[in-house]
């Protein structure tokens, strides 16, 4: 009987570690993309080991998808997950791609982009690329709620006077600007755009305010940045189902954490 | 040719086609495997589900094959057939200019055979423009710039011995730059997907064509700012087009923006045969209606008369084809006694 219990609440630790570290993956985004790689499917399993430390396997929708984006994605992984404080270690496993030895070793041994490929990009600064993508993330949140805004029925001078405690009493009622609403505040506030309640809710990325009458052009070259983020992430759903449909994703570890996480569809979810 | 459920005929240029030989028997190694795969799970992907092929079919089919599928099953009048060496994947090449011009001396008037060049290849990039232009006559290229060689991993279209090969172009009136700016294979370092590029190719060389493939996606608003500015840059449609299977709605954002920014007479339809065929494109495409809501806020419409010169009159006047001439040609061999 205590031997059971104890089985139980061993089975329970690891998996409300497994859980633990699922949430942290949800903060790993493609930066191309500005999605959690959990949403995108990219993440094939975790494995916690005895002594804490945790292995993360992944795969992109191709063997050819950019080095530096894989690099970033990877490195965050780790960051993200070492973050939790009974984490030991954490170390990234990409699969099926063309550098993945190079980033494996080059992320678990904490070597920078430039010292992995130094033979292929001597030059190479991911910075630059994590920045262009960064602001592409804040224009692409910005649009929906921009949009979802104008929709609400509130005007231009509304919106571009609109301070961050009024925006915060929006009630969106559409998923995906709820959704969006929240990555926004998270995003201003990380880049220091708008952290007081009285501080206005929408400048430019350069922290510019806006005057109402230039929003709508402004919208029209968000309008251009979300077409390429959806291209993207259309093109990148459609190859990873097309590229693993042969596997049996049931089949994936750890099952009673996507249990609990809600992730299994319920006809499913009692039997695993 | 296309025909309307109205009756009118469409003269049709698939500005961007491919023969290939992606079969495991000319892999070279498993960058050849991926590489075929890659295509194989855009055409899965981005195909409805009964236009989809066998894997090993769309490794590898023959010449009857990309001629049923164009012409006699296909609306295509006229396919350009672009090649693609990737000798350091492919025992043979994948689509080299030999095999392309290959079957198109047994189709005449129905093919335009492309070529290719790498500027990293210096002296010898210049002599094998020559050879290409001797030998198969060529009007344009496919140029590839995230390719890797030796110990490049991607050129620009401004670096200067690129410029020294475009000079030549231009005065061999090789006038049609096909640029692959879409999704890439093997991009490594910096931004492989930037199309800024074009912009100082196409301001220095205002005689040549450049066609900007797969439209820049995934760096659509790049693109359009320099389009908007270059009256020589065109947009190809290939790999935007199959949207309008499973996303239309996006499908209209993308064409009205590029009504927009790139106009009506810049915009060229192109299947990406064999990742896609022609029929089921052109024929969504001809039944296409951009949403009021998007028409209103670009201003564009994508009528009947739009719709015929990104199918083919543009393309035709980009390659100086007459196409009242060219038809004419054309019916005095039908496909269906050709194929025979």
């Amino acid at each position: 009987m205590t031997g059971q219990l104890h089985g139980v609440s061993g089975a329970d630790t690891q998996a409300t570690h497994a859980a633990e570290v699922w949430q942290r993956l949800e903060k790993v985004c493609d930066p191309e993309l500005d999605e959690p790689i959990t949403d995108m499917g990219f993440v094939e399993g975790v494995d916690i080991d005895d002594d804490h430390q945790v292995s993360v396997r992944f795969r992109l929708p191709t063997y050819w998808c950019s080095a530096n984006f894989a690099y970033l994605m990877a490195s965050d992984i780790r960051l993200q997950v070492e973050k939790l404080a009974w984490v030991k270690r954490a170390r990234v496993r990409l699969e099926d791609h063309m550098f993945d030895e190079q980033v494996n070793t080059g992320v678990n041994e904490g070597l920078s982009f430039r010292q992995i490929f130094a033979d292929l990009a001597p030059d190479e600064s991911l910075d630059e690329i994590r920045e262009k993508f960064r602001k592409k993330a804040f224009q692409r949140r910005q649009e929906v709620v921009l949009l979802g805004l104008q929709g609400l029925g509130f005007s231009n001078e509304q919106i571009v006077t609109m301070t961050l405690s009024e925006f915060d009493a929006i009630q969106f009622t559409n998923d995906e600007d709820i959704r969006q609403k929240a990555r926004y505040c998270e995003i201003i506030g990380e880049l220091g755009l708008a952290r007081q309640p009285d501080d206005l809710a929408f400048r430019d990325y350069d922290a510019r305010p806006f005057k109402a009458a230039e929003l709508g052009d402004y919208l029209s070259k968000l309008r251009g940045v979300r077409i390429n983020m959806e291209f993207s992430g259309a093109l990148c759903r459609g190859l990873l189902s097309t590229r693993y449909k042969e596997l049996d994703r049931d089949s994936d570890e750890p099952t009673l954490v996507d249990f609990m996480l809600d992730r299994v569809p319920p006809a499913r979810g009692l039997e695993s | 040719m296309f025909t309307t459920p109205e009756g009118k005929e469409i003269f049709i240029v698939d500005g961007h086609t491919h023969f290939w030989d992606g079969s495991p028997e000319n892999q070279k190694n498993i960058h050849g495997k991926q590489f075929i795969e890659c295509f194989y799970a855009y055409h899965t992907a981005l195909s409805p589900p009964e236009e989809v092929w066998e894997k090993a079919h769309f490794e590898k089919y023959s010449e009857d094959d990309l001629y049923n599928d164009l012409f006699v099953e296909g609306p295509d009048d006229v396919a350009i057939v672009q090649s693609t060496y990737l000798k350091d994947f492919y025992k043979n090449g994948f689509n080299t200019i030999e095999r392309n011009a290959g079957v198109a001396k047994k189709y005449p008037d129905r093919f335009i055979v492309n070529g290719a060049f790498d500027p990293r290849d210096g002296e010898k990039a210049l002599e094998y423009i020559h050879y290409m232009k001797e030998t198969f006559d060529i009007k344009g290229v496919k140029l590839y710039t995230a390719e890797w060689n030796g110990a490049s991993k991607g050129w620009n279209l401004n670096d200067p011995e690129a410029y020294r090969c475009f000079e030549l172009c231009e005065k061999l009136g090789i006038r049609n730059m096909h640029v692959h700016k879409g999704p890439t294979i093997i991009p490594l370092n910096k931004d492989a997907f930037d199309v800024h590029d074009v912009d100082h190719a196409a301001t220095d060389f205002q005689n040549l064509n450049w066609i900007v493939e797969h439209c820049g996606l995934p760096r659509l608003d790049d693109f359009c700012w320099i389009a908007v500015q270059e009256t020589n840059v065109y947009a190809g449609l290939a790999v935007a087009l199959p949207f309008i299977h499973g996303r239309p709605r996006y499908f209209a954002e993308v064409i009205a923006e590029l009504l927009f920014w790139v106009g009506e007479d810049n915009i060229l339809f192109g299947s990406d045969y064999a990742i896609w065929t022609p029929q089921w494109l052109v024929e969504k495409f001809w039944a296409f209606e951009l949403p009021d809501d998007i028409k209103q806020e670009r201003g564009v419409d994508l009528t009947p008369e739009i719709k015929e010169k990104i199918l083919g009159l543009n393309a035709a006047n980009l390659y100086e084809l007459d196409v009242e001439e060219h038809k004419a040609k054309l019916a005095k061999t039908p496909v269906s006694i050709a194929a025979e």
